[in-house]
């Protein structure tokens, strides 16, 4: 544990644990704040819409003991808190008697798969487009590009998304315009299935990195540039190193730690991206899932899922703040 | 206008700090393309927004008010020809897509920038306390700043939003208005830190000015351009948020908004049936919109940090 002090670490886990214990509450505190219950709410809601319900007293009563909905508030609250931290989400509404937590168990692979492959490869071109940019001996003309890309990185990515989906799936038809995989290929470790869960895969992604990977490639430039002046990288070049060298081993290795706080610190809004890109491309993640729990007024599905978005998050954001002193060698000698 | 006011105040900050005696009038910071350019453009489109709804009628964003799934002017869409009764097309439920701009748009900015102006104020009073008085204060605010900045804001309003539907304009700003405090907080907690021990700020000590007069007369004017900066940051933040939620299927369904409108084009397949003027043309004004506020965010940055301006 080079850098990695206890202080430094309990520090971060204890703000970890209480964002979630915030979270939590605050969803406790919602559900409960709306007039009325809002398990009766939404059944007869649902009554209303559809018709008669069969047994719709005896589903309402296993909802209200499941939750404990006739306790004392207390009581209440300390239960939902044990049941969330157990990923205990009782079952859906709408897909009786399907449990929230299986629906998320099918839903979560595809979300961290395409969240997690989105991140690395913003993190990873973003950083060395960025070094390449800021670099002294880059040729002119492709330094500036940048400061027009700048204008992109505004654009939210489910905009993005729309017009991807519109031009290279309706028009072009080169990708497909639902799902994550072709359901004609048998699952598995097969190529055709692999290849086609890239080929399905490809458009979310796309919008996603097209509009957030600007940020990575601006944040690093600057860092580039700054550090370019700094009196090692000077006394690193007046010793004769090659020029490319230098960039790798002095300018970008202390580059990459404040681009790695300011991931942790976008993380955020990129998960936020992807729930809406998700639901545009019908990608099956947790972010399809709350699109539909939405449109069937699900509220347990949309309530776990939305505690299991805001749980990543936070989870991401803890793993990239206990990462950043094992791998800044400025503060390896920090304990004390 | 107050722009002299800050041109000046901000002026002289930098005349002291560059060492020198006047400042050629091209060099004025306020004149920077980025911000004029966006503010125009932004300008136009709020503009355009209210005037057109003085001249078109309003009434056009009902259902069935108008003929289903035209196109615009010019187009034709099975058997339809566009014409100039609905210059921007028609949904497939009647809906005219232009008088839906005019009121979605004002609607959806105006959201967004009541919901920054509150995050602002709170992080300006958070902000400068967490900064200059420091100690206990500045521990407190921290801790909340940090544990509530990393939860998404999206996922607690998709939760708030479906179980309160209809939340109306100050519901909604205000709920958007609990996740956009955070970000100004931090950023002015950190230039009041640099600001601090500032010779001004230490002379209004030393004559014995209370704290609130120091951190509010005398500090904050410094910091004008940047707050605006940080207003349109969070106007830009709240705006994104609040499409997110609609584009969802959440948010309140009586007023029309550019977010709902493409919900509703998502919901029916828009898309696939290549009406491009349902979705594309809200998706085009709100991608406008976006980049106008980080121009402005961007020029106003130049103006509050020399640092920042091209050479």
């Amino acid at each position: 544990m080079n850098g990695l002090t206890w202080k430094y670490a309990l520090h971060r886990i204890g703000i970890y644990l209480l964002t979630i214990l915030i979270s939590i509450t605050l969803i406790f505190v919602i559900s409960r704040a709306v007039p009325g219950d809002p398990i009766e709410n939404m059944w007869r809601q649902l009554e209303m819409q559809k018709g008669q319900i069969e047994g719709v007293d005896l589903i309402i009563d296993h909802y209200k003991e499941l939750f404990g909905l006739n306790e004392p508030i207390g009581i209440q609250y300390l239960k939902y808190l044990w049941n969330t931290v157990r990923f205990e989400f009782g079952v859906s509404f709408v897909h009786y008697p399907t449990s929230v937590s299986s629906m998320i168990g099918h839903a979560l692979p595809w979300t961290l798969g395409l969240g997690l492959i989105t991140t690395l490869i913003i993190f990873i071109f973003g950083n060395g487009i960025g070094a390449v940019f800021g670099w002294e001996r880059t040729p002119k003309f492709i330094k500036t590009i940048i400061p027009s890309s700048l204008i992109f990185t505004s654009i939210p990515s489910v905009l993005a998304a729309l017009f991807l989906l519109s031009i290279f799936s309706k028009n072009l038809g080169w990708f497909p315009l639902a799902g994550a995989y072709n359901s004609n290929v048998t699952q598995g470790w097969n190529w055709p299935y692999i290849a086609s869960v890239i080929k399905y895969g490809f458009l979310p992604v796309l919008s996603i990195l097209l509009v957030n990977i600007g940020w990575t490639i601006l944040g690093m430039r600057a860092m580039v540039v700054t550090i370019g002046g700094a009196d090692y990288v000077r006394l690193a070049q007046a010793k004769g190193l090659k020029p490319f060298y230098i960039l790798k081993k002095y300018t970008v290795r202390n580059a990459l730690l404040p681009q790695l706080t300011s991931l942790a610190l976008s993380l955020g809004g990129l998960i936020s991206g992807q729930v809406l890109v998700e639901s545009i491309f019908s990608y099956p993640g947790m972010g399809m899932l709350i699109f539909r729990a939405i449109r069937e007024q699900d509220f347990n599905v949309i309530q776990a899922t939305s505690y299991m978005f805001i749980l990543i998050t936070a989870t991401s954001v803890l793993l990239i703040d206990l990462l950043y002193p094992l791998i800044d060698p400025r503060i390896t000698h920090g304990e004390d | 206008m107050k722009k002299t006011d800050f041109v000046e105040n901000t002026g002289v900050e930098v005349l002291a700090e560059d060492g020198c005696k006047k400042r050629p009038p091209k060099d004025n910071p306020w004149k920077n393309s980025r911000l004029i350019i966006g503010t125009i453009i932004l300008g136009i489109l709020i503009i355009i927004a209210f005037v057109g709804q003085l001249f078109w009628d309003k009434t056009l964003v009902n259902v069935g008010s108008s003929p289903l799934n035209l196109p615009p002017v010019g187009n034709e869409y099975r058997d339809q020809i566009g014409n100039w009764a609905h210059p921007l097309g028609t949904d497939n439920s009647g809906r005219d897509i232009l008088a839906l701009v005019l009121v979605g748009l004002p609607h959806s900015l105006g959201i967004g920038f009541v919901s920054a102006t509150i995050g602002l104020t709170i992080g300006i009073i958070f902000g400068f306390s967490a900064g200059y008085l420091g100690g206990r204060v500045d521990d407190v605010i921290r801790l909340l700043s940090d544990t509530t900045m990393n939860i998404p804001a999206l996922l607690i309003l998709i939760i708030i939003q479906s179980l309160i539907p209809n939340a109306g304009f100050f519901a909604m700003a205000l709920l958007l208005a609990v996740f956009a405090w955070q970000s100004p907080t931090r950023v002015l907690r950190a230039q009041v830190l640099s600001m601090k021990h500032a010779d001004y700020v230490k002379l209004a000590q030393l004559s014995g000015s209370p704290d609130q007069e120091i951190m509010f007369k005398e500090m904050m004017p410094n910091l004008m351009p940047f707050l605006i900066s940080q207003l349109t940051a969070g106007t830009s933040y709240s705006v994104l948020i609040l499409v997110g939620v609609e584009v969802l299927g959440l948010g309140s369904q009586k007023i029309p908004s550019l977010g709902i409108t493409l919900n509703n084009a998502i919901n029916a397949s828009a898309i696939l049936r290549g009406m491009w003027w349902w979705w594309g043309i809200p998706t085009i004004i709100l991608i406008v919109v976006f980049m106008c506020l980080l121009l402005i965010t961007v020029g106003l940055d130049e103006v509050s940090n020399p640092r920042l301006r091209d050479h």
